[in-house]
């Protein structure tokens, strides 16, 4: 893939004082529009990496490139204005006062002239669907409200790519899938790529594609039913199997053919009424 | 606990809430300039009018501001006393032993107790008109010119509003840690001073290690989105200058050739 948006080569990063590289070795071409989820433990090294795409860590040896720019100290500048990046801590990542003055902020760093900024934030809170809330108070607002804004605030610097660690994690079930589709959203309609970090499995099967991730190597890379097919190995990476799997094999022990790589919802609806006919 | 007000802001809608910060700003600095200049009654009753007009043509009313002057009492009512009891000027209306009430130490004592209370009011006007993110709006705004000589204007205005943001979600957070510490049998109520000052450190420590990883956080978050400090940035909502601001200059202007007029024709 030559027209890689994303392209890391044996990429690693070790933090000071560290024994171990959090990033070991690396290597993935992400493509543009494409949806990636990544997986992987505590500990594993998915927020390391993540933070490497945005330059808020350099990688200490391997190469890392965004958009065609070597991510290094010099260019961080040119790199965080093709990767934004929304947090898992709705709270820590918003910093004014008033809903519209935070989704400006990054433009204000960047130095838009103000009309260009208006224009942009209010498309970006439309998008998001936070127009009305423009002039609330975030201290008001729910999580998956504060993670929109959050989103809104990266999206009116229409970045190429967002990369999201955890950003539904501390959200409850309404917020969570509020939040999810919009990403979904955002990287159909809008095309941009999304790096979507997430220990919820139910959202890794509806990605284009999964890495999994342990002990900062890439263990397990490919659509989200090769990935799980391998059971065996998916468990013992420390990750639970999607509940649609768990449930087409009790079914299978019941004696319904269902077939075993079943991930979504949608998908078991559509085999179980084959199943019923 | 959601709904904390930062400062005295009183929402609103007219005039005076239109106003340029950077206006009131300086307009403030000058009315308390005014208030040091004056040497008459009549001259404080000429501000008092403004007050009121203040206090009228906002939904703010005149009851609301005089409560700014509660958490002041006590210095007003010292420096009353000290200038009643110790001034010696003019015929001696009361004496017992070295203390003596004259008629001298009675109207500087009235003098400055209006004039302090005038002070409060004053400023109230400036605190209960303007949010607190315009008020630093416009301190950057006014203190720009600093930075080129080395003042971190942009900074301090960073730092005022990052901190407005996070009160409350503090203020939440408190909250939440203190039901939990007493669920584990913590007593925040009960004994002296000693014992509750000591009651405060397992609420303390646990809210200063979440305020440090906020900031961590926070950090992060604002580098990922291209800050960089002050330099070169830009501003969503320019501050501009309107017809009212140079109305209000002009309001008090002429307060200040009224006063130079009373202090010239020594009124009382
Ligand atoms: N600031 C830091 N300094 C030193 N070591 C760190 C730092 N941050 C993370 N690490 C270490 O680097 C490794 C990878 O951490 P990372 O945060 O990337 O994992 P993660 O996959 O995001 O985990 P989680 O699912 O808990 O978010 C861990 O062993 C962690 O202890
Ligand atoms: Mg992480």
């Amino acid at each position: 893939m030559s027209d890689a948006i994303l392209r890391l080569r044996d990429a690693a990063f070790q933090y000071d004082g560290a024994e171990d590289r959090a990033v070991d070795g690396v290597s993935l071409d992400v493509a543009p529009g494409e949806f990636l989820a990544i997986l992987g433990r505590n500990g594993s090294g998915k927020s390391t990496l993540a933070r490497m795409l945005n330059a808020l860590l350099i990688p200490t040896s391997g190469a890392v490139e965004v958009g065609g720019i070597a991510v290094s100290e010099e260019n961080a500048y040119a790199v965080r204005e093709i990767c934004g990046m929304v947090f898992q801590n709705p709270d820590n990542q918003i910093v004014a006062t008033v809903v519209e003055e935070d989704c400006a902020f990054g433009l204000e760093n960047r130095g838009v002239p103000p009309e260009e900024i208006r224009r942009r934030v209010d498309e970006a809170l439309t998008e998001v669907g936070m127009r009305e809330r423009a002039l609330a108070s975030p201290s008001m607002l729910s999580g998956g409200q504060k993670q929109r804004i959050a989103i809104a605030g990266v999206l009116a610097m229409r970045p190429k790519v967002i990369a999201f660690d955890e950003s539904t994690a501390m959200l409850d079930p309404v917020g969570r899938r509020d939040v999810f589709e919009l990403a979904r959203r955002i990287n159909r309609e809008e095309g941009v790529t999304v790096v979507w970090i997430t220990h919820f499995m139910e959202e890794a099967v509806r990605a284009d594609r999964v890495i999994v991730m342990d002990r900062g190597r890439i263990e397990l890379e490919g659509t989200p039913r090769e990935v799980f097919s391998n059971v065996q190995e998916v468990l013992a990476l420390g990750l639970d199997v999607p509940e649609m799997m768990k449930l087409a094999r009790d079914l299978r022990a019941a004696g319904l053919d269902v077939p075993m790589d079943t991930l979504t919802v949608e998908e078991m609806a559509e085999e179980l009424c084959k199943c019923g006919a | 606990m959601m709904n904390v007000t930062i400062g005295q802001f009183f929402p609103g809608d007219s005039f005076l809430y239109r106003l340029d910060p950077r206006t009131k700003l300086i307009l403030t600095v000058a009315l308390i300039v005014l208030v040091f200049i004056s040497r008459s009654f009549i001259g404080f009753a000429l501000i008092f009018l403004f007050v009121l007009w203040c206090a009228f043509s906002t939904k703010i009313g005149l009851k609301y501001m005089l409560r700014g002057l509660k958490p002041l009492f006590v210095i007003i009512a010292l420096t009353f006393a000290l200038n009643l009891f110790l001034m010696r000027d003019g015929e001696t209306l009361a004496r017992w032993g070295v203390i003596q009430i004259t008629t001298g130490g009675v109207r500087t004592a009235v003098f400055m107790a209006v004039r302090l209370i005038l002070l409060v009011l004053c400023s109230q006007v400036l605190t209960l008109t303007t949010s607190p993110i315009s008020l630093t709006d416009g301190m950057e705004s006014l203190m720009r010119p600093l930075s080129k000589i080395g003042f971190p204007a942009h900074e301090i205005s960073m730092m005022m509003s990052i901190a407005l943001r996070f009160i409350p979600t503090l203020m939440e957070e408190t909250e939440k840690i203190r039901r939990a510490q007493m669920a584990r049998g913590a007593d925040f109520e009960s004994g002296n001073l000693i014992q509750r000052a000591r009651a405060m450190v397992p609420l303390l420590v646990p809210l200063f290690v979440s305020a440090f990883r906020r900031a961590d956080e926070l950090a992060m978050a604002m580098e990922a989105r291209c800050y960089h400090g002050g330099a070169g940035r830009t501003k969503m909502k320019q501050l501009r200058f309107h017809w009212r601001d140079g109305a209000a200059v002009g309001a008090i202007a002429a307060m200040y050739a009224l006063m130079i007029a009373f202090n010239a024709l020594g009124v009382a």
